[in-house]
């Protein structure tokens, strides 16, 4: 493949709002009201459209005939490239949000600046993105504070799932081989510019849900180069099965 | 109020109908009217999110992304009609609260198919096809009942109606126009479907209680029996289409009549199924308050935050 940097640059974007699209499909018709029901569904839709445009541009680079579907279902575990955060099971409610906003607060962020990117396609996404993301992110910040400043109950839960889920926040801003190259080339966003910040925001909102900002400097990575937690064999088991089941059919 | 009083204002209510004026939530109503449109209208409403199971069932195995985004979309829809179905019915006098109740405690009803379980892919086709097909049919005509907040409400669920059917027809299509093994898949969806589908409508004529009532407020124009017949002549050429075959032996079409004439419906399944003892309904019953019951934390926390909020407000006003 002549830019098999880019081809993964893209599919390490993708993969996160693939994952977490099928994570939040599992809740469909499962949520604790009616309106977080709509919304998360809304929110896995979004993520869902916004894979297909990454990964039919990710096809055109591979320029082999690869189908969009090919790449979200054909792959091998440990060629996905999603990071951990975002395979984590939906434990509770705390869980799906707390999980929802780490990524939102970065996902955002990482929008924002991949707007930027010379490469017009990959902006033009971005362009479209970044607004349903704005609204992926005030759902996911407003019920944080909610469920922080609610109940004790509610806090005791939304605490238990931040202090869960931090370790798995540092590895957004990592870079594979292929990320560093693709940023060297100026189409590529560093992340690794963009943690000060995140750090600060996430602080802010932890804060205003009076909730304790974990203090844990252990964290896991691997997800960006493929080494994943047991969760996503199951993920895959499901994304994949009817294209493994019924191999080389129209849908 | 005397009952000259009564009787005046149930003169006039009645006559608005005849007029097809629509009755508002502050209008006088009588108190069966009131009732039977709670029942109704939840009925409804609850229909819409137990439809979101067997369909939300397949959300994360959909065999391609273009079809997983229309199914995400199809069932966020259903959730949609289910919250205005549920707000048109608050206007009664009811409260969403007390309705989830009555559907968890199994007071209230919902529409039996979706007591049955979706299996392959294929009944993501024909749910869309032949269940939403039936639904449409059965609702075009409330978009002009009497009640207004359900008549508005209506005709937004049958404009989105109408795209599902038809974005179930289209997978039964690639279905059929794929390989052997999917047109084989589709056959049996269809065969599984069908009846269920039929039954959907209602009892027949002779059997259903509310008929001549619902006529009269124009919560009901045409009776099950004509919905049924309806939806069945509708079908049978879409079927043709598909290369598929209705699994009625006795389908045929009637010269005469000019309708298809069809086999005897399977009315104690129907029962059966409606009094709790379908496939699905300890499954379909057990998600909703399993949902219900996990959220409750969820909404304790929803409302504790508002009123902090509330009051730091007002302390701030002070």
């Amino acid at each position: 493949m002549k830019n098999e940097n880019l081809y993964n640059y893209i599919l390490g974007i993708a993969d996160n709002s693939l994952i977490l699209g099928q994570r939040l499909g599992e809740l469909t018709g499962h949520g604790p009201s009616l309106e977080t029901d709509i919304a998360c569904t809304n929110i896995s839709l979004d993520l869902f459209g916004q894979v297909r445009s990454y990964f039919q541009y990710a096809g055109k680079i591979a320029g082999d005939g690869r189908s969009e579907d090919d790449i979200a279902m054909l792959r091998k575990e440990r060629d996905y490239k999603n990071v951990l955060l975002v395979e984590q099971p939906n434990t509770n409610f705390a869980y799906t949000i707390g999980r929802q906003f780490l990524f939102d607060a970065y996902h955002l962020a990482f929008l924002k600046e991949l707007q930027k990117s010379p490469d017009l396609t990959l902006s033009a996404i971005a362009n479209k993105c970044v607004k349903e993301v704005s609204y992926h992110e005030r759902f996911s910040s407003d019920w944080v504070r909610r469920l922080g400043d609610g109940t004790e109950e509610s806090r005791e839960k939304m605490q238990e799932a931040i202090n869960d889920l931090w370790m798995y926040t540092d590895e957004l801003f990592h870079q594979t081989d292929a990320d560093k190259e693709v940023v060297e080339q100026g189409i590529g966003v560093d992340v690794t510019r963009l943690k000060d910040t995140y750090y600060n925001y996430v602080g802010e909102v932890l804060e205003e849900a009076t909730l304790v900002v974990p203090e844990s400097k252990y964290f896991h990575k691997g997800g960006k180069n493929g080494i994943h937690t047991e969760h996503l064999g199951y993920i895959l088991a499901e994304l994949q099965y009817m294209q493994r089941a019924y191999p080389n059919m129209e849908w | 109020m005397s009952e000259e009083q009564i009787r005046s204002l149930e003169r006039n209510f009645n006559e608005r109908i005849e007029r097809d004026e629509k009755i508002e939530p502050k209008d006088w109503m009588p108190e069966k009217y009131r009732k039977t449109h709670i029942r109704q209208i939840s009925q409804h409403a609850h229909s819409e999110i137990v439809g979101m199971l067997p369909e939300g069932n397949w959300i994360t195995r959909a065999p391609s992304l273009r079809r997983k985004v229309a199914l995400l979309a199809k069932v966020q829809d259903e959730a949609g009609h289910g919250l205005y179905l549920y707000s048109a019915c608050e206007t009664l006098g009811v409260s969403r609260d007390e309705l989830y109740e009555q559907l968890h405690t199994g007071k209230a009803k919902y529409s039996s198919i979706f007591n049955y379980p979706a299996l392959t892919w294929a009944d993501m086709g024909a749910i869309g096809w032949l269940v939403d097909g039936a639904a449409i049919i059965n609702q075009v005509p409330l978009c002009n009942t009497s009640y207004g907040p359900y008549a508005r409400a209506m005709i937004r669920v049958c404009k989105e109606e109408s795209f599902h059917q038809r974005q179930g027809f289209e997978i039964m299509l690639k279905l059929a126009n794929g390989t052997p093994e999917q047109k084989e898949m589709a056959q049996d969806a269809l065969n599984r479907w069908w009846w269920p589908s039929l039954m959907m409508l209602g009892p027949t004529d002779d059997k259903s209680v509310h008929t001549e009532q619902s006529m009269k407020w124009k919560l009901k124009r045409k009776t099950n029996d004509e919905l049924r017949q309806q939806f069945i002549d509708q079908t049978v050429p879409q079927a043709d289409v598909l290369g598929l075959t209705i699994p009625d032996p006795d389908l045929k079409w009637n010269e005469e009549r000019q309708s298809y004439d069809f086999g005897e419906i399977d009315w104690d399944e129907f029962w059966q199924v409606v009094k709790g003892h379908g496939p699905m309904n300890k499954e379909r019953m057990k998600a909703r308050v399993g949902a219900w019951e996990r959220g409750t934390w969820v909404r304790d926390a929803a409302m504790a935050h508002a009123e902090k909020k509330q009051a730091r407000k007002e302390k701030q006003v002070v």
